[in-house]
C-alpha cells in the first residue's frame, strides 16, 4: 500500500473528498444549467456567516452554517421575483450581506480565531467523525433525492414553463434543489471551504457540459471529473505539501481550460 | 353532437393599464381546427396563455372537457406549443429522447420511472413527426425546424385531446413551415382539436375549420370558416378586418 494510505486522517479525507464529489455535482448539474452558478458563491459567503456566528456564541460552526445558507437560499428566491428579469441581482445582494456579516461577526470571536481560516480554505485532513457522519448523512440523501427526482429534476431545469404545464410541482423541486445546495455547502465548507466549494460544484459540471452527449452523461460525467480532480488534488497536496481544497479547485481549473481548448480544436 | 372540448363564456381580461379581451365567447367540438387571427398585442397568445393557466382572468368562464378551468387536473389532455426561440437554450445538453420523453410526467406523475411502452410511445411520436431515427442526437444540434418537430413530439406523447399552438412556425425555414403545417393538418384529421395562432394570416386560414378574429379592442368574432364569403376570405388574405364594430 502506498504510504499516504497508512495514516487515518489520510483515509477519512479521501473517503468524505469522494463522498463531496458524488454530491457536488449532483447537485451542481441542475443549477449551473439554469444558470444559476453563482447562488454557490452567495451561499457559501452566507454560511461563512453563519460558521463566525457560530463560534461567536459557542454552537457547532455547521449548524450556523445550514442555518444562515438556508436563510440565503431562501433571500435570493424571495429577491429573484422582486428583480425580475435581473434577477441575478439578488444573488449578489445576498452574497454581500453574508460578506458583511462575516466580517462583523468575525470581530466577536475571542478564541481560537485560526478556526474561521479553516473554514475559509478547508481543512480536509482534520475531519472529526462527527463530520463524517454529516457527510455521509447528506450524501445519502442528494444521492437519493437525485434519484428519485431525476425526470423531474431534468424537466425543471430544461424548461421550467413545460413542467409546470405537466404539473411538475415546480416550486417544490426548485425549494428541494436550493435547499440541497444550502446544505452542501455548509458542510463541505468544512471540508474543502467555503471559499471553494462553489467551484466544486459549478467547474465539473462546466467540464462535462462540453463533452456530454445527453443529461445524464453531464451528471455522469462531472462525478468522474469531480472524483479526479479530489483525488489527484488530495495526492498532490500530501506529496507537495500543498493546502487541498485550493490544490483541488486549482486542478479543476486546468483541466476545465484544457477541455475547453480541445473541444474548440476539435470543433474546427 | 361531437363532444364539446373548450367553452369560453364571456372572458375578460386586462392588463394593469390596458384591456386585452372583452367578452370573448365561443365553442370548441372535438376535430375542430381553430385559427386565431388579429393584429400584434390583440391577444391571441394572452387567450392561450388564460386556458393553459400561466395568467389568471378577471371575469368569465372557462370550461374544458366539461370541467371548470380552476378544478381541470387532467394536465395530459392539453399539448402546448410555443415559439421554438422561447422554450430553451441550444447549449443546454439534452438529448431528444430526454426531452420527449420528459412530459410523460403528465401522465405518469412523480417518483414513477419510464417503462417499455413509454420508449414505444417516443419511437410513434417521433415517427408522426417524420423525426425517427434522431432519439439520441442533441436537441441543441438539430435545425430550427426539426427543433420545432421535437417540440411538437414532446406535446404529443402525453397523447393530448386538445393541442394550443402559439406561432409554432415563427423562425424557421420556409420548407419546414410546410412540413410542420402538413404535420398539424394530419394531426387535426386524427381527432386531435387544435387551436393556434400564426403570423402567416392566409396559411392559418387555409387550414382552419373555425375563426376567431380579433380586432381592435379584444373581441372575438367566432365565425366556421365555412361561414366566411370569398371576399371575406380574401379581405383576411389581403389583411383587412372582417367585421366591423360601431
Amino acid at each position: 500500500m502506498i504510504d499516504i494510505f497508512q495514516y487515518e486522517f489520510m483515509q477519512k479525507a479521501f473517503f468524505v473528498a469522494a463522498i463531496i464529489a458524488v454530491i457536488a455535482p449532483c447537485i451542481g448539474t441542475p443549477i449551473v444549467l439554469k444558470r444559476l452558478s453563482a447562488i454557490g458563491d452567495a451561499t457559501s459567503h452566507s454560511a461563512l456567516a453563519g460558521i463566525a456566528f457560530g463560534l461567536v456564541l459557542g454552537i457547532n460552526p455547521i449548524l450556523g452554517a445550514v442555518l444562515f445558507s438556508v436563510f440565503a437560499v431562501l433571500g435570493i428566491e424571495l429577491f429573484r421575483k422582486v428583480f425580475g428579469k435581473y434577477s441575478e441581482i439578488a444573488t449578489v445582494v445576498v452574497m454581500s450581506a453574508g460578506i458583511g456579516l462575516t466580517a462583523v461577526l468575525s470581530g466577536f470571536i475571542t478564541k481560537g480565531s485560526a478556526n474561521i481560516n479553516s473554514f475559509l480554505f478547508g481543512s480536509i485532513v482534520a475531519i472529526s467523525n462527527f463530520e463524517m457522519y454529516l457527510t455521509i448523512g447528506l450524501g445519502i440523501a442528494v444521492i437519493i433525492c437525485s434519484v428519485l427526482l431525476y425526470k423531474e429534476l431534468f424537466f425543471v431545469t430544461f424548461d421550467e414553463e413545460a413542467a409546470k404545464l405537466a404539473g411538475v410541482p415546480v416550486g417544490m423541486i426548485n425549494l428541494i434543489i436550493m435547499l440541497l445546495t444550502a446544505i452542501t455547502v455548509s458542510v463541505a465548507s468544512r471540508i474543502v471551504g467555503a471559499l471553494m466549494i462553489s467551484s466544486l460544484i459549478v467547474i465539473p459540471v462546466a467540464a462535462a457540459m462540453m463533452l456530454a452527449k445527453s443529461y445524464k452523461q453531464t451528471i455522469w460525467l462531472s462525478i468522474a471529473f469531480a472524483q479526479l480532480f479530489t483525488i489527484a488534488g488530495l495526492f498532490i497536496s500530501y506529496y507537495l505539501d500543498f493546502r487541498p481544497g485550493g490544490t483541488i479547485v486549482l486542478l479543476g481549473v486546468i483541466f476545465l481550460i484544457a477541455v475547453a481548448v480541445l473541444t474548440r480544436k476539435r470543433r474546427r | 353532437m361531437k363532444q364539446e372540448v373548450l367553452k369560453i363564456e364571456n372572458l375578460n381580461f386586462e392588463y394593469p393599464d390596458i384591456s386585452v379581451l372583452r367578452n370573448v365567447n365561443f365553442t370548441l367540438h372535438k376535430g375542430d381546427f381553430l385559427g386565431i387571427i388579429g393584429a400584434n398585442g390583440a391577444g391571441k397568445s394572452t387567450l392561450i396563455k388564460i386556458i393553459l393557466k400561466i395568467l389568471p382572468f378577471s371575469e368569465g368562464k372557462i370550461t374544458l372537457f366539461g370541467e371548470e378551468l380552476s378544478s381541470f387536473r387532467d394536465n395530459y389532455k392539453i399539448g402546448y406549443v410555443s415559439q421554438k426561440a422561447n422554450s430553451f437554450n441550444s447549449d443546454f445538453p439534452a438529448t431528444v429522447k430526454e426531452v420527449v420523453m420528459a412530459n410523460l410526467y403528465s401522465r405518469k406523475g412523480i417518483f414513477k420511472r419510464y417503462t417499455k411502452s413509454d420508449y414505444e410511445k417516443l419511437e410513434a411520436v417521433l415517427d408522426k413527426v417524420g423525426m425517427s431515427g434522431f432519439e439520441d442526437k442533441l436537441i441543441g444540434k438539430l435545425s430550427g425546424g426539426q427543433q420545432q418537430r421535437i417540440f411538437i413530439a414532446r406535446a404529443l406523447i402525453s397523447e393530448p385531446e386538445l393541442l394550443l399552438m402559439d406561432e409554432p412556425t415563427v423562425g424557421v425555414d420556409a420548407k419546414s413551415v410546410k412540413q410542420i403545417m402538413d404535420i398539424i393538418s394530419d394531426l387535426n384529421k386524427q381527432g386531435i382539436t387544435i387551436m393556434m395562432t400564426n403570423h402567416d394570416t392566409p396559411e392559418l386560414v387555409r387550414v382552419s375549420s373555425k375563426l376567431l378574429i380579433f380586432c381592435e379592442h379584444g373581441n372575438g368574432e367566432f365565425v366556421s370558416r365555412n361561414d366566411l364569403t370569398m371576399q371575406q376570405v380574401n379581405d383576411i388574405f389581403a389583411g383587412k378586418r372582417v367585421h366591423h364594430h360601431d
